[in-house]
């Protein structure tokens, strides 16, 4: 059992619901509205120090009256200790976990590729949009379990719909385009746009 | 000044004691023997096939022999375009755009099982074979495909290019679906036909 366990029952008491150990690595079930908190002590107290958050990603189960797991996998590089935080969601409640990108900037896709693909939402993430599916996907979330393998959709509904998306859609507010990064320009850059110049197409 | 007419170049001369030689031919069949031995391809990669269509290129078994000497990796100087992976359905209009920016005369490969028919990845993110896109004229099986099995489509391309007649046109038209066709189905029979199986492979390319 990691040493971690007994430091978190210590501190956060009734919101540590359940810790177990399988292959040597530890799970911790913690309460789901404080798990900002917890990572933020987790990563800020100098006797844990569990400054790499190595993935955020999600289970369900098949069993309908499983609750939906929200998954945290934590690494401590100055101690080598592993932990796993897990936060249930039951069937029936809203899938909202507090986000931890004020905590590690690593977070913002991750978090993102879980809301695309179980639907679960971050709260307090900057900018919550789907990053594996386009903008405008229509089928929901696709590893949900009551998604079928092949969507829910026809095949040449899908394909419709592909096709119509438009392939210069800018997937990234600030990175793709040009117009609004303008400022943070190059000085000889601008004034060659301002001239006139045109930019690709 | 020494100034002479300069000799008339619009007529040929022909001299058979001067050892030139001369032969007629058809023009298309000088076009498109040009054409067959200088392909340019534009390798649309996306997967392991990338892999193997790098392997067909690299020395030991040179895509230089047949014309491909210059990877195009831009669409606008491409002749074929060789698919070499899935394409999901984000990827999809991106292909279709790439395929539009290509000038005539243009050929397209498909090459492996998932860009010919989607392959093992049947679900609700993989596009069920490139042809659902874009027209192709060679598709190349395999998982994926050895770099034989490439240079043995390129060389059934190579025939299929040099059998294009100049008084036939209509290879080069680029259609849109025709909803007043006879071989148009629309997408409610479609979807009613692939009722139970939800793999429409054998549908969704009836000109949608």
């Amino acid at each position: 059992m990691n040493p971690t366990v007994d430091a978190l029952r210590e501190k956060f008491g009734a919101a540590i619901q359940r810790a177990d150990v399988v292959w040597g690595e530890t799970t911790v079930v913690v309460e789901r509205t404080r798990v900002a908190e917890i990572v933020r002590w987790l990563h800020d107290d100098p006797g844990q120090s569990y400054v790499y958050l190595s993935d955020v990603t999600a289970v369900e189960n098949r069993d309908v009256e499983q609750p939906l797991e929200v998954v945290w996998h934590l690494r401590s590089l100055a101690f080598r200790r592993f932990l796993r935080l897990k936060a249930l969601l039951p069937k029936g409640t809203p899938l909202e976990v507090p986000s931890v990108f004020p905590i590690f900037k690593s977070a913002d896709w991750m978090e993102r590729e879980c809301f695309d693909m179980f639907g679960v939402k971050f709260v307090g993430h900057p900018d919550l949009r789907r990053l594996l599916m386009w903008e405008g996907y229509k089928e929901g979330f696709p590893l949900r379990k009551d998604i079928p393998l092949l969507g829910r959709f026809s095949r040449a509904e899908q394909l419709r719909q592909a096709l119509a998306a438009n392939p210069e859609a800018r997937y990234s507010k600030e990175e793709l385009s040009i117009a609004d990064a303008f400022e943070d320009l190059p000085q000889d850059m601008r004034a060659r746009l301002r001239s006139g110049e045109k930019t690709g197409e | 000044m020494g100034l002479t007419p300069r000799p008339e170049s619009n007529v040929v001369s022909y001299d058979p004691k001067g050892g030139e030689g001369w032969v007629t031919t058809r023009l298309d069949f000088l076009v498109n023997w040009g054409r067959a031995n200088s392909l340019w391809p534009m390798p649309f990669g996306t997967a392991c096939c990338a892999i193997e269509f790098m392997a067909s290129a690299a020395a030991q078994f040179d895509l230089a022999r047949f014309g491909m000497e210059r990877m195009s990796f831009s669409p606008r100087q491409a002749d074929v375009l060789i698919c070499a992976g899935r394409v999901p359905f984000k990827l999809a209009p991106v292909l279709r755009r790439i395929w539009q920016q290509m000038p005539q005369p243009k050929w397209a490969i498909s090459m492996g099982a998932c860009a010919s028919t989607g392959g093992m990845f049947d679900n609700y993110a993989v596009v069920q074979g490139i042809d659902t896109i874009i027209p192709v004229d060679v598709y190349v099986p395999g998982c994926p495909p050895r770099p034989e099995g490439l240079i043995y489509g390129i060389m059934m391309l190579q025939e299929k290019v040099k059998r294009e007649r100049a008084a036939d046109p209509s290879i080069r038209h680029e259609m849109e679906p025709d909803p007043t066709s006879q071989l148009y189905i629309p997408p409610s029979a479609i979807n009613e036909l692939s009722e139970p199986f939800g793999n429409a492979v054998h549908q969704t390319r009836s000109g949608l």
